[in-house]
């Protein structure tokens, strides 16, 4: 019998989705034993009934829920909370869900200040008061899924590898439990270390890094080593494709989207550190809290309050 | 009774929405509302952050569309440090903008839209939906699904990521095109260009006049356009002026810079999306079916209203063959999807083109950039429209402040209005079935939210 599969969206982009779809060969195979049930991107199940009567929200039974996207208002928690009770197996993809998240850098601010910067930009129309009807309210921050409801599988990944998503599916299919990666991007990276020493500070990339583009990247220099910011050491693997992580194939230093490598890893903390430890100044990093970017749920991201 | 209907989630769109419809005694049509549920904050966030970090940041605005965000802010930055992208940085971007519009519109016509068509509006729910044409049609699915990979793979390899990509940076590009790479990607823009030529004649027989009513009527509303042109009036998608129509088909235009002086937003209480309207006809905002004010669009079918012509040969001729039977500018909504296709065939075409200039393998792919206090402005056309960046910079080169214009949200108005015209035109003394209901999703679908 096929795998029922329910599919839900919080406070997300679509990206992961996209990356589901991103399968191609290796998802139209899974497809004859997998059968989604709600996916609202690609399939028309509606929560109030199909002809939009009835008071309380129904979510079909399933198999395996997967979520991608982070807990920012009422709705999502009601999805999450919905999804949870009518899956057997609950699976978080991509780093909002995981980690909070491009979404959880809100939580620098208030809800109130954010509310109030978004509707006076330049542009909106002077005097208007902030939108409330029939829209869910934000919470008071944005969450990561496993905040907020036991979460069977977690898989990180700004997109997540769509790969790694077919490994995981296929696991799941065979009733088994899916191991994910433990390493590092820089323990995935093929870059040349040489070592320690001749780097003393960390620079902003503003130009672009020195390698022969005819040569691979197994002969280019580490990033890091070329003195640029690169979250390589302490950011989770699992995005490389062809032996290569996805960033440094485009020869552009990492910047943590698959989230701290330990679980509640703080990559902010743990950064400063692998700098420290290599001789190189932290205090060169412009914008520390930025390292944060995609993991700042968790309560690790928190309003400065008066700052200005 | 009066009663109300709640269509949640609106599904095959790419965002959050609901619909809802009020009805009144008799059953007919009282108010009807399209909620924007998503509020994310970006404006928000990237203040302090340090700008030439903001392109690898705001791409996650748009999951379908990373590279329109993504490219939008390389030159608000760009403008910001007072500094020009070399040629080869330029064509890099461009390259990767119009390739990210192929995935894109193959994404959004035979994924998402298409089962209304082909597995009809009547269809039943739970096969109307790309497995239900991956059964009806295994030969057309196998097709829209290799040629969407294909797509996203050349991407891919070339730039590093296809979703949430890194590549474009302040000054340019992040690695230049070696000659083995472009060959390559020509080959594939070649398959792909072949593609459209067969995805626009597959609509062309199979959906547009199959449905010619449909076409004509459902959501059709009277509105102004926006678009980007060059200086011969040809729709781009990358570069240019930005052309207001007003709805009677004559207009003015202006460079992205002074979006300001045209383009204000309206907030409604009951979206968290914005809706922009045109300042600079100075007639206000009005969302009043029979007599709106300052309401204009954007996406496929705008770009094709505002332009003179199409730069290429292909989609010129897919140009003369729409403008001959619908006139300019075309009103009818669910010409989105025709107009799309025609892009699809300018996608492919302007790929190729870039593709068969030397210049793109030229090493020189990026100027250096020094942070410093300024304003910028960076301005593309994303699939869904218009979409302008505007950031403000401190001495340090992090964001002061932001402003933000997503495709999208020029089109929120419109959808309202189209989604009350459907109801109001489908909807009579309470009578309400599946079928009719998802007509009036179709109404949002084809804007492509």
């Amino acid at each position: 019998m096929a795998m029922k599969v329910a599919e839900e969206s919080l406070s997300a982009c679509s990206g992961c989705e996209i990356a589901i779809l991103n399968m191609g060969d290796a998802l139209v195979e899974l497809l004859g034993q997998m059968e989604f049930v709600h996916m609202p991107i690609l399939f028309d199940h509606k929560y109030f009934g199909q002809l939009g009567q009835n008071q309380k929200m129904e979510m079909p039974e399933a198999d395996l829920g997967i979520i991608t996207g982070a807990v920012a208002n009422e709705e999502h928690l009601r999805v999450l909370q919905k999804m949870r009770t009518r899956c057997d197996v609950l699976m978080a993809i991509g780093t909002c869900a995981t980690h909070g998240g491009i979404p959880a850098l809100l939580n620098s601010w208030s809800t109130e200040e954010a509310m109030e910067t978004i509707f006076s930009t330049s542009t909106t129309d002077l005097g208007s008061s902030l939108p409330y009807q029939g829209l869910p309210p934000l919470l008071d921050r944005v969450y990561a899924v496993d905040e907020k409801v036991r979460v069977d599988v977690l898989m990180p990944g700004c997109p997540p590898n769509p790969e790694h998503i077919a490994e995981v599916l296929a696991c799941l299919l065979k009733g088994d439990r899916p191991l994910l990666p433990e390493k590092s991007v820089c323990d995935t990276c093929p870059t040349i270390r040489k070592g320690k020493g001749k780097v003393k500070m960390v620079r902003r990339f503003l130009e672009n890094a020195q390698y022969d583009p005819e040569e691979p990247i197994e002969k280019m220099e580490c990033l890091l080593e070329q003195g640029f910011m690169c979250m390589g050491p302490v950011t989770a693997a699992g995005c490389a494709t062809n032996g290569v992580p996805r960033c440094i194939s485009a020869r552009v230093p990492c910047r943590g989207c698959f989230g701290p490598v330990r679980p509640g890893g703080n990559q902010m903390l743990d950064m400063m550190n692998a700098l420290a430890s290599n001789g190189i100044d932290w205090k060169t990093i412009v914008d520390r809290r930025s390292l944060l970017r995609f993991s700042g749920a968790h309560g690790l991201l928190k309003p400065l309050g008066q700052r200005s | 009774m009066e009663k109300t209907l709640h269509i949640q989630p609106v599904t095959r769109i790419e965002g959050h929405a609901s619909i809802v419809i009020h009805l009144d005694d008799d059953g007919n049509v009282k108010e009807t509302r399209l909620h924007i549920m998503s509020l994310r904050g970006f404006e928000k966030f990237i203040e302090g952050r340090p700008a030439e970090e903001v392109p690898r940041i705001v791409n996650r605005i748009c999951g379908i569309c990373p590279w329109m965000h993504h490219l939008a802010a390389c030159k608000a930055v760009d403008s910001c440090f007072g500094v020009s992208p070399t040629l080869a940085g330029h064509r890099l971007r461009e390259l990767c903008q119009v390739m990210a519009h192929i995935s894109d519109k193959i994404l959004h016509f035979f994924f998402l839209a298409a089962p209304d068509f082909v597995i009809g509006p009547e269809g039943d729910y739970t096969v109307r939906n790309i497995v239900g044409i991956v059964k009806q049609a295994p030969e057309l699915a196998s097709k829209v699904v290799k040629m969407r990979q294909l797509g996203q793979t050349m991407l891919e390899r070339f730039a590093g990521k296809a979703i949430h990509p890194v590549a474009g940076v302040v000054g340019g590009f992040a690695k230049p095109m070696v000659e083995e790479e472009r060959k390559e990607l020509l080959k594939g823009a070649r398959t792909l260009l072949d593609f459209s030529l067969y995805a626009l004649d597959y609509g062309r027989k199979n959906v547009f006049s199959r449905y010619e009513g449909l076409m004509k009527e459902l959501g059709t509303i009277k509105t102004g356009f926006l678009g980007t042109v060059d200086s011969e009036g040809c729709l781009r998608l990358y570069d240019g002026l930005l052309r207001l129509m007003r709805p009677d088909g004559s207009f003015m235009e202006f460079a992205p810079e002074t979006y300001t002086e045209h383009i204000a937003e309206h907030v409604a209480a009951w979206s968290y999306a914005k809706m922009p309207y045109a300042k600079v006809w100075g007639e206000g905002f009005c969302l009043d079916l029979n007599r709106p004010k300052g309401i204009y669009r954007t996406n496929t079918l705008a770009r094709i209203n505002v332009a003179e012509k199409m730069a290429t040969s292909h989609a010129q001729a897919a140009l003369e063959e729409f403008r001959e039977k619908f006139g300019r500018p075309a009103q009818s909504t669910l010409l989105y999807h025709w107009a799309r296709l025609i892009e699809l065939v300018y996608a492919c075409e302007r790929t190729v083109e870039i593709l068969e200039d030397k210049v793109i393998t030229d090493r020189d792919v990026r100027s250096a950039a020094t942070p410093r206090a300024g304003r910028g402005i960076g301005c593309v056309e994303a699939p869904r429209g218009t979409l302008i960046h505007d950031y403000m910079t401190d001495e340090n080169g992090c964001i002061l402040k932001a402003n933000m214009i997503v495709g999208t949200t020029h089109n929120i108005a419109p959808m309202n209005l189209s989604v009350e015209q459907a109801a109001r035109s489908l909807i009579k003394g309470g009578n309400i079935d599946e079928e009719l209901l998802n007509k009036i999703e179709m109404a949002v679908r084809a804007y492509d939210p």
